[in-house]
């Protein structure tokens, strides 16, 4: 569905995206997991052919989006970071003329705004106005508008950013509903658990270069181990008490707020660390994540 | 909670196809799929600005015309002969008219779009190209404009201000006048970024429609002004229409209205080439 080969964009001299290279099957969920400025909302407009590459070859569904934008874009569906609904237009209408922005007969479009609205459990707002919806039905609307031409691949950047958590498991589980439909899913997230949830597989970006790529429980298995142990001795001892750790665990991280040991059974560390006379305020053993990953590629965490 | 599934790629289901269309990156021919928005949106939300547009310049004709006309009498008309005040100016009221409908369309309201509601940015998304979405702006504006004009010549002939069939080819006219300033309000709408340059439009065109031989011939300015005020489009404008309402024709109808022609060209060059690069580069 989308190959892309040393892609790179620049403004002026900085390199926002600089020679990734990635190839996307179709029917798969893939991930661009980075942080804000990575360069993940720039190539996913590079991929929606609304913003030309600076040199590389990109391909979406055989096509260069440079030279064939609108053919490109009538097989996409796009979900923006920020929402971008047409607040002159009643809930429904917002999702019939999307419509009719690619060519679509009425006579198509008006069941098809109904089941959407249907999946997006916005069946009763029908006939609202967009500005009496809430965020996470804003969202819903805005994943439903962009199915109205029931594309062969979705491109969601950062679907569920700003959400309340009850409003983002609605929208994964709507996610996952396309996913098994057979869409391919293109996303960008700072989120691990969203991550996790939705991709089949991913790259880890930063800077504008692909630090790691594979499923998250390979890229899990390949940059973490498997427990990690979290200590907080209080912000002011956090980094006094690192050197009294050293030895415990594969591997450590000293944070501002916590002290973080890699090993694979985080109980037998924890035990250690009582042994040694330390007595942390909070403890918390748990399975390693995709932030883990992130701090061991590039030394930050994910959300600065 | 709905257990409804979503039908998969279907309609999109197969590969898309490359056109081989010119202008294929910039245009996709649907420009219906614009204007059919718009007047949806008209429809919902905006009909009293659009009712006040029409009220403005018959209030300035009723005004000027009748109760500045009783103290004028009559003054020459494009053909040389005698004519009322209120026929002198209700053409070159309907210029401003179509001047300031597309203007408002053109600048505010793409300048609201553009930088507040984002509508183009999901437009872009869609199989539209640029082209597709400035032509469609303009269109609406010039529907619009249309609709004024049609309106303004029913009122002159009311008033009785209309003496020849020629008059009724002054609402296309004001049609070509409100495309040329909307295809280029867009283009330059499409460079501001605050309220406060938005202003600078509002500045330049109170005196263009002052001065541009609105109310009183152009022959009471020296030569150099003269040639100043001929250069802009609203003189163009003034005298096509009041050329039109009269029945007269000569060589300089042509020329006006080669001027709109031009206008608009460079106009649309503008807008769209401005639209690709905020959103497609």
């Amino acid at each position: 569905m989308i190959s892309a080969r040393n892609l790179t964009k620049k403004f002026g001299d900085v390199a926002a995206v600089d020679g990734i290279s990635f190839e996307v099957r179709a029917g798969e969920s893939f991930g661009l997991l980075g942080p804000n400025g990575a360069g993940k909302s720039t190539t996913m407009r590079m991929i929606g052919g609304v913003s030309r590459r600076s040199s590389g070859e990109l391909a979406i569904m055989g096509l260069d989006p440079d030279r064939y934008g609108p053919e490109v874009r009538a097989h996409l569906g796009v979900v923006p970071q920020q929402d971008n609904l047409d607040e002159e237009l009643r809930v429904r209408d917002n999702l019939i003329v999307y419509g009719r922005y690619f060519g679509l007969p009425h006579s198509y479009l008006r069941p098809k705004a109904d089941e959407l609205l249907e999946f997006a459990q916005l069946t009763d707002k029908a006939k609202s106005k967009i500005d009496a919806l809430s965020g996470g039905m804003k969202r819903r609307l805005t994943i439903a508008r962009s199915l109205i031409n029931e594309p062969r691949m979705l491109l969601l950047d950062e679907p569920t950013t700003g959400l309340d958590p009850q409003a983002r498991h609605i929208l994964w589980d709507r996610l996952f509903r396309l996913k098994e439909s057979g869409v391919t899913l293109i996303l960008t997230t700072h989120y691990m658990d969203e991550a996790e949830q939705l991709c089949d597989r991913l790259i880890v970006v930063d800077k504008g270069r692909i630090m790691a790529e594979g499923s998250p429980a390979a890229l899990i298995r390949e940059h973490s181990t498997r427990e990690v142990l979290e200590l907080r001795f209080g912000s002011e001892r956090n980094a006094s008490v690192a050197a009294e750790l050293a030895g415990i665990g594969e591997r450590q991280e000293t944070l501002p707020d916590r002290v973080l040991i890699y090993a694979d059974d985080g109980e037998a560390a924890l035990e250690q660390v009582s042994a040694r006379g330390l007595r942390p305020l909070t403890t918390l053993v748990r399975r390693s994540s995709l932030e883990d990953v992130f701090l061991r590629l590039t030394g930050r965490s994910l959300i600065d | 909670m709905s257990q409804r599934t979503i039908t998969g790629p279907g309609r999109a289901a197969a590969a898309p196809v490359p056109s081989r269309r010119p202008l294929a990156s910039l245009y996709a021919g649907n420009v219906r799929a614009v204007v059919g928005r718009g007047l949806r949106a008209t429809w919902s939300s905006n009909w009293a600005i659009m009712a006040s547009g029409f009220v403005e310049p018959v209030l300035y004709l009723v005004a000027m015309g009748i109760g500045l006309g009783s103290l004028i009498g009559t003054v020459q008309g494009p053909g040389g002969e005698q004519i009322g005040y209120a026929s002198y100016i209700a053409p070159a009221l309907l210029a401003v008219s179509a001047m300031n409908g597309a203007v408002y369309d053109s600048t505010w309201n793409v300048f609201f779009k553009l930088n507040f509601a984002r509508l183009y940015e999901g437009m872009l998304n869609t199989s539209l190209g640029p082209l597709d979405v400035a032509l469609g702006e303009i269109l609406l504006a010039l529907l619009r404009g249309a609709l004024y004009a049609t309106g303004f010549t029913a009122v002159m002939g009311v008033m009785g201000l209309i003496t020849t069939p020629w008059a009724l080819l002054m609402i296309p006219a004001a049609v070509l006048i409100a495309f040329g300033f909307a295809s280029f309000g867009m283009g330059i709408t499409s460079y501001m970024k605050t309220f406060q340059q938005m202003d600078w439009i509002t500045f330049l065109m109170l005196p263009m429609f002052l001065f541009s031989a609105t109310f009183y011939p152009l022959s009471v300015y020296p030569e150099p002004i003269q040639r100043l005020i001929q250069a802009l489009p609203l003189w163009h404008g003034v005298e096509l229409l009041r050329q039109l309402n009269a029945g007269v024709f000569n060589a300089a109808t042509a020329i006006h209205v080669l001027y709109y022609v031009v206008m608009i060209l460079l106009g649309l060059l503008l807008t769209t080439g401005r639209l690709r690069k905020l959103f497609l580069s």
